[in-house]
């Protein structure tokens, strides 16, 4: 899904939720009205028996009536307190939705963000540089490192690094430990538990391969989150996702950009050593 | 309309987008970008803002340092600062406050934690 699609999906739920919460205010200002009609038919009913209080006999028919009326409106007015307690519990769900669609959006709105400053630059190192902004600011990581394939070897190569040094990072063979095999299967890790994690530069917490489609190019493994990050949300682990595949075209289309203008400059050397 | 004037002092182009962005949705805000501290006095210098986001860890002059001259600066002695940085250590949230700035948030980034302090401090 582009992010028009998602901003227009996104709007087409604010939409919808805007009705369903327009429909439970009428529903309320229905019961309010009716909750209104009734008091004041009961006002009435109570002037009607102080006037003519003189002339009601204890257990006569009017009597009777009246009671009987009172019964009814006693039971009204429990079932209008039902409904407004069931109104005012759509409304809180409504609230929460409105929170949650919010989160969303806020999210959507990173992730543009996030993929317009990714595919801003045909630079290498600025897109490295990109990517490691976004790991530390919207995933909130202090440790990592990028590593990219290297298609003759086979070899992941560390390519840069955050928290360590990337010439302290280890080359890794595609489908050996966990980011080898992450890559392998093109699947996210995470590990189950963070709880007594010690750093091990073979074994991250989490590992996001960035792929082209099926094609892995290379992988972000994450070693260690900020204190004050202590768990992933639900909304990480899309924004993984959505980050890889945004990050691997932007370090695609960057190297290759970086190819051809390096092997260009090599052909024109030639060309003015030829005809010089 | 709000009419009024922010400061937004980061230096990675990708966290000050996602700021400014942020900080769009509130109609009326006129929002002045900054690379670094140095930027950011010039910036305050040259004009007068009603709020003033900064990070800490910056080349040149980091957002403490920022945060430590604005309060010096009479013109800004009671302008709202909000720093939003990486260190989330207690200590540096109390030197942050210590120094003048009102609130302290913490990334990763969190937009609706953002929007909510600014709403607060600028009662909009």
């Amino acid at each position: 899904m582009s992010h028009h699609d998602e901003e227009n999906d996104a709007a087409g739920r604010a939409d919808e939720f805007l009705q369903v919460f327009k429909k439970g205010a009428e529903f309320t200002q229905d019961l309010l009205k009716e909750n209104e009609r009734l008091r004041f038919r009961v006002v009435k009913l109570e002037e009607t028996l102080k006037d003519k209080g003189h002339e009601i006999v204890a257990d006569g028919p009017e009597a009777l009536e009246l009671k009987k009326k009172i019964l009814e409106l006693e039971q009204e007015k429990e079932e209008i307190l039902g409904q407004i307690k069931v109104v005012e519990e759509e409304n809180q769900n409504f609230a929460n939705r409105y929170v949650e669609i919010e989160e969303e959006n806020n999210m959507l709105a990173n992730l543009y963000i996030a993929s317009y400053q990714l595919h801003s630059t045909l630079d290498f190192k600025e897109v490295l540089k990109i990517i490691q902004e976004i790991v530390i600011n919207l995933i909130g990581a202090e440790e990592f490192g990028v590593l990219l394939l290297d298609e003759k070897t086979n070899l992941l190569e560390p390519v840069a690094s955050e928290g360590i040094e990337t010439s302290a990072m280890p080359s890794i063979s595609v489908g050996s430990g966990i980011i080898g095999e992450s890559v392998g299967s093109g699947e996210n890790y995470f590990i189950e538990s963070m709880q007594g994690y010690e750093r091990d530069l073979h074994k991250p917490i989490v590992c996001i391969p960035l792929k082209i489609k099926e094609h892995v190019i290379g992988v972000i493994a994450i070693y260690k989150l900020f204190e004050q990050k202590d768990e992933f949300t639900n909304v990480d682990y899309e924004l993984f996702t959505l980050l890889a595949g945004h990050a691997a075209t932007a370090v695609f289309s960057s190297r290759m950009y970086s190819d051809s203008e390096r092997k260009l400059s090599t052909i024109q050397g030639f060309i003015d050593l030829l005809t010089k | 309309m709000t009419g009024y004037k922010v400061l937004v002092v980061e230096d990675s182009p990708t966290m000050r987008q996602l700021i400014v962005f942020a900080l769009k949705r509130i109609r009326g805000f006129q929002i002045v970008e900054a690379n670094d501290g140095v930027d950011g006095l010039k910036k305050l210098s040259a004009e007068k803002f009603d709020l003033i986001l900064t990070d800490i860890n910056m080349p040149i002059m980091d957002g403490l340092k920022l945060v430590s001259m604005v309060r010096n600066d009479p013109n800004y002695k009671e302008t709202p600062i909000i720093v939003i940085t990486t260190e989330g250590a207690t200590e540096d949230r109390e030197r942050a406050l210590a120094l003048g700035a009102n609130e302290y948030i913490t990334k990763p980034i969190q937009t609706m934690k953002i929007l909510e302090t600014v709403k607060k401090l600028m009662s909009v």
